[in-house]
């Protein structure tokens, strides 16, 4: 088959700081017309500036070294800027993670496509709204010929990113490059999208290079994958043999950290550190000091390419005829036990009921309330002491508010939260504050979770000091041996999270992503808290660097009899490590029940919907995908009846009038469906 | 005594100012994480230039503050020392040719002779309409048409020398100073100054210092036989009155933020952070506020305040109390009636920050409102706080101009940029026109905010934990720029991509 692509030994170096950053290094590969190409590798690998470097769009730092990029044999990178103008859209077009913004908000979605069309193809203007109708209408956005007129804040998120497919294919490319497409979407806006890709690339036969963290994705969507690590690729392979039998100590090491139900009585294997910083010169394979086969010859070799086909081949030292390794079936390290049976009692630690947290909605001149955003809507939970309870939702459902309403950072419109018996709903800052150590919160994002203004001991102090944990009350004489318990105290909770205690004399910019959520995570440790509430605390983080933070929340849980209240989209992490489950939809909870329960036999159309989108790494025959249709309504105005009908394909008369009550399956598992219900048939 | 001390109220306060930034100093430099990124600023070649000329400025603004009142000869019946009513300062002292050579008139700089015609009585009694000689300015030269220019040429360049001189002996000393520091020997320390392996850009900073004393030692060589920024409309110096104008622009630019900062961090921030019935409090209040024309407002209030010290005029022994009082007064009023901008901005950022997740987590603390506005928020908007005071540092002796334009700034017998400004706007506008006192004002004013800027700037990065010490600009300043390119690099191919690869 013909290559649309060819890159040859390509090589971008970033002038940031005061040595080059070789984000790219000697980097080649092919995609043939009309297959799909996926990039995989963790944050830091080089992926986007590969897309960049193609369609030679690199930011002013930026510069190609060395390398060929021929599109149908002709090299990109001899071409004027001029001439690349005609490339860029045409033959090659991208599409960016961030639908929200990537599109111009002060022009109409019809405007924009309007300039890629104006650009490359000279078309009649009549003609010219037909084919963007035409184009909308393609990528499934309905009633098209009044959306195109609609500005990008009146889109939906979905909506955004089917946009810019459309904008994207505008010019009819040979090569469409997606940029982490769906990592800004939910698990059911993100099975819509990749099934229109899919669509799309039957119909018009073009080559999408795929660049995605994702191995989900990968397996629904690639033909071929490359590994990318530190700049270069380090596995190259067909879909198939990639997923049944990866060589890269790499590649299997990125399996081996996946969260799932399969692996919940065990830790997850880690790789220890991060991407090495790639301003350094690499005397040998670069993930030598992560590997967990390591060898003596990986630190001063660079390793060659071996190849296991014609498609398969992998940069190891591990495969080399002189080495006497097979390849390892199974990675038999880290997968010590942890013990899941510690000491958990049934006792009640938080009951919620009938929360509700409603938003006025004001306008006019005297801002008078016209209506309430119902962001959590009648809201029932218990979280029994030492255990994990997850909280699952597509964004905007109320997870979040849900975590900051327990804990009183937002103040509740009606319902009441108990903790271990005492009702916090209603109480003042002052009559919190004595019980403010016992529940504690991780945020989502570690970037803005911790001032970048005070260094990690004051961080770590500052909950200590205000609720006066550890503090001896009384004489002042004990300020000193007080501020060195303080200092012991801090010492022992960074090795708690697996960091050495020098560091808490730095700022919080000099750590990474993940060892931020560890400080995070400590902070919240410092104050001993019983209930830690986890608002998706891994879903910013790389997946090597989320099963460092997965075990260590294990880990923690079993040493301290921690319970989580776990709110996250990630259906892998719940399974790995939930023990109940409770499903979100629109401000109400449509499906509890144990994580055995749900997970085998979701019940509510909407879990099962849920549980079909994420994607499988495992082909699964017996997998039945059940599409959604549409998007998350707005909680202003919750569809009347069930809320979930618009979207639901087994929505009956009844659905449209009346909100269902609970129906119970067992004594834990209850959904709120009229499909189980006894009302119905009466 | 030959002098008795007079200390004002605006001296009380730079004092003051003066002590808390040496405790403060003193603080810093015992406590290693506040003292770090003050180092920082002392790597920064912009910053250390900048603070250079900033030193002088406040050297002469500090000399200019030390005021007494001198001894008159005769003493009165008593036997007491009678003091003059005349207030004098140590710069005053320093500069005395220049502040008692008045001409009668306009004189251009370094001219020697009158910048009008007059009618000039012969010896023979006969009239002439020439140019007059000038009282001082060149008096000492015989034949002005023949010996003015060779005469300035020497001394400009005995001036350099002599400057050149200072430079070499200050020079001297600082590496001296560095190699017992560094425990090197004298050549070692030269060379490191001069490959700029040091961290402290000594390089920059003596090139900057070099400039300084070219300038003052020409200056002065110059100053003590012509003007050499020429004469105002009675004959005054024009170089004095932009050395005296400069303690003024210091008093009224950080007095002013400094009576204007507490309003608007503690209202900009809880208007942003309460949110509520506090936020519409004080919005209403700055709206209001903003809603009166600035000018018209601080002309009422000047105009109150001038009418009462003028009905209590025995409260004031003499001119320069009154002066001075007027000008504590005006940078009270500017600074209540101009925190609103700043304020405004404040409260935009407080409102974006008390959604970050770290006050969150510090409400979830039961931490107090009081100590996350202080520990969270406040220093998170500093850097705001830095660049507009800095900013509006320029715009303050700017609005001073306005003022006294419109008569409402400092005395009249107070020299300012203002005044300045304000009495050049008629000399413009004569024919041959005047346009030193207007030049020789915004030089001085130029260098004064400029240098305040780059250091505020450098001050800003180096304070901000975020920012790295490295930055991309830094590389145009290495000498060994790109050897670090891989050596697998193709010039040909480099080019052939058409990216601007000079970046």
């Amino acid at each position: 088959m013909k290559a649309v692509l060819e890159i040859e030994n390509l090589a971008t170096v970033l002038h940031t700081g005061s040595l080059p950053v070789r984000a790219v290094d000697g980097l080649s590969l092919n995609i043939l017309q009309g297959e799909t190409f996926a990039l995989l590798g963790e944050s830091g690998c080089g992926k986007s500036m590969t897309a960049l470097s193609i369609m030679r769009l690199l930011p002013d730092v930026g510069e190609i070294v060395t390398g060929q990029i021929k599109i149908h044999g002709v090299d990109l990178l001899q071409l004027p800027e001029a001439a690349m103008r005609k490339v860029r859209g045409k033959q090659i077009s991208m599409i960016f993670q961030e639908p929200m913004l990537s599109l111009n908000p002060v022009l109409t979605i019809a405007e924009q496509i309007g300039e890629v069309l104006r650009q490359h193809l000279s078309l009649p203007p009549a003609y010219q709204q037909a084919r963007i109708q035409e184009l909308l209408e393609q990528v499934g956005i309905p009633d098209a010929q009044r959306r195109m007129h609609e500005y990008p804040f009146q889109f939906s998120g979905g909506m955004k990113q089917r946009a810019m497919i459309a904008m994207a294919l505008a010019g009819e490319p040979e090569l469409l490059i997606a940029d982490e497409p769906t990592t800004a979407l939910d698990v059911t806006i993100q099975a819509q999208v990749l099934d229109l890709m899919r669509q799309i690339q039957q119909r018009t036969r073009m080559s999408i290079l795929l660049i995605t963290h994702d191995l989900g994705v990968v397996a629904e969507m690639a033909q071929r994958v490359a590994v990318m690590y530190a700049g270069e690729i380090v596995e190259l392979a067909p879909r198939a043999d990639f997923f049944q039998q990866p060589a890269h100590p790499y590649s299997q090491q990125l399996f081996a950290s996946l969260p799932g139900k399969h692996k919940r009585d065990q830790a997850l294997t880690v790789m220890n550190g991060n991407v090495p910083s790639l301003s350094q010169q690499f005397s040998g394979c670069r993930f030598a000091d992560r590997c967990n086969q390591v060898m003596a010859i990986c630190r001063d070799r660079v390793p060659p390419w071996h190849r296991f086909s014609d498609d398969h081949r992998v940069r190891c030292h591990l495969y080399q005829p002189g080495t006497t390794h097979a390849i390892p079936a199974v990675i038999a390290i880290g997968e010590q036990k942890v013990q899941s049976e510690a000491s958990r009692t049934d006792e009640t630690l938080l009951n919620v009921a009938d929360l509700s947290v409603h938003f006025p909605i004001r306008k006019g001149l005297f801002k008078r309330v016209v209506g309430h955003i119902k962001a959590v809507d009648g809201v029932s939970l218990r979280i029994a002491s030492g255990k994990t309870l997850a909280l699952v939702g597509e964004s905007g459902c109320g997870k979040t508010t849900i975590g900051k309403s327990i804990l009183q950072l937002i103040q509740p419109t009606a319902g009441s939260v108990r903790f271990k018996g005492q009702e916090l709903v209603g109480l003042k800052r002052s009559q919190l504050k004595p019980i403010r150590s016992q529940f504690q919160i991780i945020f989502q994002d570690p970037y803005s979770s911790l001032n970048p203004r005070m260094r990690i001991k004051e961080i770590l102090q500052e909950g200590m000091s205000a609720l006066k944990v550890g503090a001896v009350s009384g004489s002042s004489n004990d300020e000193y041996s007080n501020v060195n318990s303080r200092e012991r105290e801090i010492d022992s909770l960074l090795q708690r999270v697996g960091l050495p205690a020098e560091l808490k004399w730095r700022y919080p910019h000099e750590f990474s992503g993940g060892q931020r959520q560890r400080i995070a995570i400590a902070r919240a440790l410092a104050v001993n808290p019983k209930l830690l509430i986890c608002d998706e605390p891994t879903s910013a983080l790389d997946v090597s660097v989320q099963a460092q933070i997965l075990n260590l929340l294990k880990t923690l849980q079993n040493d301290l009899g921690l319970a989580f209240l776990f709110i996250t989209h990630n259906i892998a992490v719940v399974e790995y490590l939930a023990d109940e489950v409770a499903v979100m939809y629109l401000g109400r909870i449509v499906e509890r029940g144990q994580i055995d329960e749900v997970m085998r036999n979701p019940r509510h159309p909407y879990t099962q919907a849920l549980l079909s989108s994420v994607p499988q790494i495992s082909a699964d025959a017996s997998r039945q995908f059940v599409p959604l249709k549409g998007d998350l309504p707005s909680p202003a105005t919750p569809p009347v009846g069930c809320h979930f009908h618009p979207r639901c394909e087994k929505a009956m008369a009844v659905c449209r009038e009346r909100y269902p009550s609970a129906s119970s399956f067992s004594a834990t598992h209850s959904a709120h469906c009229y499909l189980y219900s006894s009302e119905q048939i009466s | 005594m030959p002098f008795s001390p007079i200390i004002l109220w605006t001296d009380t306060l730079i004092y003051l100012f003066v002590i808390t930034i040496f405790f403060w100093v003193w603080y810093v430099r015992r406590n290693e994480h506040l003292l770090m990124p003050w180092k920082r600023v002392g790597h920064s070649a912009s910053g250390m230039s900048a603070l250079t000329v900033l030193l002088f400025f406040l050297v002469v603004g500090l000399l200019d503050t030390v005021h007494f009142r001198p001894a008159l000869e005769h003493k009165n019946n008593k036997g007491e020392t009678i003091y003059s009513v005349e207030v004098l300062s140590l710069l005053d002292l320093i500069l005395t040719p220049l502040r008692t050579n008045i001409e009668k008139t306009y004189s251009a700089p370094l001219a020697t002779h009158l910048y009008a015609k007059e009618t000039i009585e012969l010896p023979d009694g006969e009239k002439v309409r020439a140019f007059a000689r000038l009282e001082f300015g060149g008096a000492h030269l015989r034949d002005p048409e023949k010996e003015h220019f060779s005469d300035i040429l020497e001394r400009i360049f005995k001036g350099l020398a002599y400057g050149f001189l200072a430079w070499f002996g200050i020079a001297f000393f600082l590496i001296v100073f560095l190699s017992r520091r560094h425990q090197q020997n004298f050549a070692q320390s030269i060379s490191a100054i001069w490959r700029r392996t040091g961290e402290i850009p000594w390089y920059a900073i003596l090139i900057t210092l070099l400039i300084l004393l070219l300038l003052i030692g020409c200056s002065a060589m110059l100053a003590t036989h012509y003007h050499v920024l020429g004469t105002d409309k009675v004959g005054q110096d024009v170089l004095y009155q932009s050395l005296k104008s400069i303690r003024i622009a210091l008093v009224i630019g950080t007095l002013t933020t400094l009576i204007m900062l507490p309003f608007a961090l503690l209202l900009g921030i809880m208007a942003g952070y309460f949110q509520g019935w506090v936020d519409d409090v004080i919005q209403y209040i700055y709206t209001t506020l903003n809603s009166i024309p600035s000018v018209l407002l601080i002309a009422a209030a000047v105009l109150m305040m001038q009418v009462y010290i003028e009905t209590h005029a025995e409260l004031f022994e003499t001119v320069a109390s009154r002066a001075d009082l007027r000008l504590l007064f005006l940078c009270m009023i500017l600074g209540v009636t101009s925190w609103t901008s700043l304020c405004r901005l404040l409260r935009g950022e407080a409102l974006k920050l008390r959604e970050m997740e770290y006050i969150q987590a510090a409400h979830a603390f039961g931490v107090s409102h009081w100590r996350i506005i202080s520990r969270h928020i406040l220093p998170n908007v500093m850097h705001i706080v830095l660049i507009a005071t800095v900013m509006d540092f320029s715009g303050l002796v700017l609005a001073e101009a306005v003022l006294s334009y419109v008569g409402v700034g400092v005395d009249p017998s107070m020299i300012s940029f203002g005044t300045m400004i304000n009495a050049a706007r008629l000399e413009m506008a004569r024919e041959p026109m005047v346009w030193w006192a207007l030049l020789a004002a915004f030089g001085f004013m130029f260098t004064l905010v400029l240098s305040a800027n780059l250091f505020a700037d450098a001050v800003q990065n180096a304070l901000d934990p975020r920012t790295r010490t490295l930055k991309l600009s830094s590389r145009f300043f290495q000498r060994h720029g790109k050897s670090e390119v891989p050596p697998n690099k193709t010039p040909d191919v480099m080019t052939a991509t058409g990216f601007p690869h000079s970046k």
